[in-house]
């Protein structure tokens, strides 16, 4: 993987997740994100200072927030963008602004980590294109952090069945999803298993059938568990064995940043507590 | 009631306005509202974004702007275009142009796209190359396809109709399937099914041109077998006009025009159906005058919308497709009511 980003006395080349190399004569000075997870990486490798603009749900670290918005998700603004003058855009892989960029003459990667793996693969890429020699102690200092987050479970947690709950619709973290590939490391069994892939839309009938120790979701629908026909009997509901993510704790647990341990800990924390009770 | 000459001057003219216009609007808003200078505002900010040194609004304007609100004339021409011909060629006012299945294949095309390049982007380069617009074009066309297969042929417009509904029913199915097994390209797929005029550059534009310059000169050749049709299956074959290779010609066009249309700018809904009304509405026109007069007004429409799309919450875009359903909507509304009134008048003259 190293490999793949090189650099060269007569400039840099990077590949992004597409699989396109792109040559860079210096590493770029004005850099616009248009994906949160991205912003995170520029800034955590102590670049945050060449941003020029982000979109509406970068907001992280707070500073980005002054920055000019470009739009965001459906509706990204490519004038804003083209007129922002950026030497690379760093987009979402499902990111449709792409293709209109590169015809404007606008260089564009695009990194849509879906693993952990893919993480440390686009921080490493990042830090190639940024030229900040950061990755590798970013990257301990997250594998440190797990290692942490692992201990904030008490022992009587480990291998509890969990169900991680992305969406009411109800969508949830399936095992090989990257929020999945935490819940493993903090040495819970997900219900949701590798089978059905990353992020599957279940039978709300599975879960009670499962009956998980624990139950991860927002805040914002934790309270209409038990109206759901038949969640009464799960146990983890009668023991308040549930986890509610607010806002910003939710942020930090489904970016797949450099914020991935620290999503770990609060997982843990958070876990920790709704079991105890 | 227009003349049919005198509505296409009108409708031309303002085409050419609203391109100049937005010119002027962008992520800034409707920046025309406050340009300075009397030569700037006159050439629409062009004086001075030219003697700019560094390039960068010429840029913005010439390769953004521009192709943007011409594309939106494009593809709302072809929507238009092709709305005229959908309720010529099934006698149905309501007729849309994405009856024949092309919306809900375009959108499968794109949902297959994008989920296969989430399993494995490497592996699939091959899909990549031909990229969104070509998975929608591919889809469109193949629902087409799948349409007249399971009419068994044109022979019937009431078979072809069904069909349509039928192939629209099950791909919109497929799509939603494949959705709740990737959810994670749900975002991208709601953006192509709200419709977007923002990603047209000059590519764009020249394909949906081409569309144009292809379409609507059979359309209009095609235009007396519509005008025969409204007397009836029978009369039209009376008349000896080879009915089943005429209908098998505009089921062509309208597909060609739509998937064009749908590929460029996603799932725009209403300006086909809109426009023809808004014709009918305005001026008293056989069919090759309809078609004709329907392209430019469906041009116009989503031209417009466009620019408020742009401009009303700016740096924030607007659904382009709102828009159009409002615009056209509230429009075709009061043409109605107009209606009613001069009906109701003749009917007192009458007593």
């Amino acid at each position: 993987m190293l490999f793949s980003s090189l650099s060269w006395a007569e400039g840099i080349a990077v590949t992004d997740d597409r699989g396109k190399s792109q040559q860079f004569a210096q590493s770029p000075q004005r850099i616009v994100s248009v994906l949160p997870s991205l912003t995170e990486s520029v800034c955590a490798l102590g670049a945050c200072s060449r941003l020029v603009g982000v979109d509406r749900y970068s907001n992280w670290p707070v500073s980005v927030k002054k920055l000019p918005q470009v739009g965001g998700g459906l509706d990204l603004n490519i004038e804003a963008i083209v007129r922002l003058k950026p030497d690379v855009v760093l987009a979402a892989m499902s990111s449709r602004a792409g293709e209109r960029l590169e015809q404007l003459g606008i260089k564009v990667l695009m990194f849509e980590p879906s693993s952990h793996d893919q993480v440390k693969t686009s921080l490493q890429r990042l830090d190639a294109l940024l030229g900040t020699q950061q990755a590798d102690t970013l990257w301990r200092k997250v594998e440190e952090d797990f290692v942490q987050a692992v201990k904030l479970l008490p022992a009587s947690a480990r291998g509890a069945k969990a169900y991680f709950e992305v969406d009411r619709t109800p969508y949830a973290a399936g095992e090989t999803s990257f929020i999945g590939q935490t819940l493993g490391k903090l040495g819970l069994q997900n219900i949701v298993g590798k089978s059905l892939g990353a992020f599957p839309k279940i039978n709300p009938e599975f879960v009670v059938q499962q009956q998980p120790d624990v139950i991860i979701l927002s805040q914002r629908h934790a309270a209409e568990l038990p109206q759901r026909p038949g969640w009464k009997q799960l146990k983890a509901l009668q023991n308040n064995a549930v986890c509610e993510l607010n806002a910003s704790e939710g942020d930090v647990v489904v970016r797949s940043g450099p914020r991935l341990a620290e999503g770990a800990k609060m997982l843990a924390q958070c876990i920790a507590k709704a079991m105890k009770k | 009631m227009m003349k049919p000459g005198a509505f296409a001057a009108w409708l031309i003219s303002t085409a050419l306005l609203l391109a100049l216009l937005g010119l002027q609007v962008g992520s800034e808003g409707f920046e025309i509202l406050h340009c300075k200078g009397l030569v700037n505002c006159a050439s629409f900010g062009l004086q001075s974004a030219f003697s700019d040194a560094d390039g960068a609004m010429w840029q913005v304007m010439i390769e953004i702007r521009l192709p943007r609100g011409l594309g939106a004339w494009g593809a709302g021409a072809l929507l238009g275009l092709s709305g005229a011909l959908a309720q010529g060629l099934f006698r149905n006012p309501l007729a849309d142009p994405f009856l024949l299945g092309t919306a809900s294949g375009a959108t499968l095309g794109v949902v297959i796209l994008l989920a296969a390049l989430g399993i494995s982007p490497m592996a699939l380069s091959a899909l990549q190359s031909i990229g969104l617009t070509g998975a929608a074009f591919v889809g469109a066309l193949a629902a087409v396809s799948l349409t007249l297969m399971l009419a068994q042929g044109v022979g019937s417009p009431l078979r072809l109709l069904l069909a349509g509904v039928v192939v629209g029913v099950v791909l919109g199915a497929l799509s939603s399937l494949l959705l709740s097994l990737a959810p994670e390209v749900m975002l991208a797929v709601q953006g192509f099914m709200l419709g977007s005029t923002s990603f047209l550059g000059w590519s764009a534009v020249a394909v949906l041109l081409a569309a144009l310059a292809l379409c609507l000169p059979i359309a209009l050749l095609a235009a007396r077998a519509l005008d025969a049709l409204q007397l009836g299956e029978a009369a039209a074959q009376s008349m000896g006009l080879p009915m089943p290779a005429m209908r098998l010609i505009l089921v062509a066009v309208i597909s060609l025009a739509t998937g064009a249309a749908v590929a460029q700018t996603g799932l725009i809904a209403f300006v086909g159906l809109a426009a023809p009304h808004l014709v009918r509405g305005l001026c008293r026109a056989q069919h090759r005058a309809l078609i004709f007069l329907s392209a430019l007004c469906g041009g116009a429409l989503l031209q417009a919308s466009d620019l408020l799309a742009r401009g009303l919450a700016a740096p924030r875009e607007l659904p382009v497709g709102v828009l159009t359903a409002v615009l056209g909507g509230a429009y075709l509304l009061w043409l109605m009511r107009k209606g009613v009134q001069r009906e109701q008048m003749s009917h007192q003259e009458m007593l």
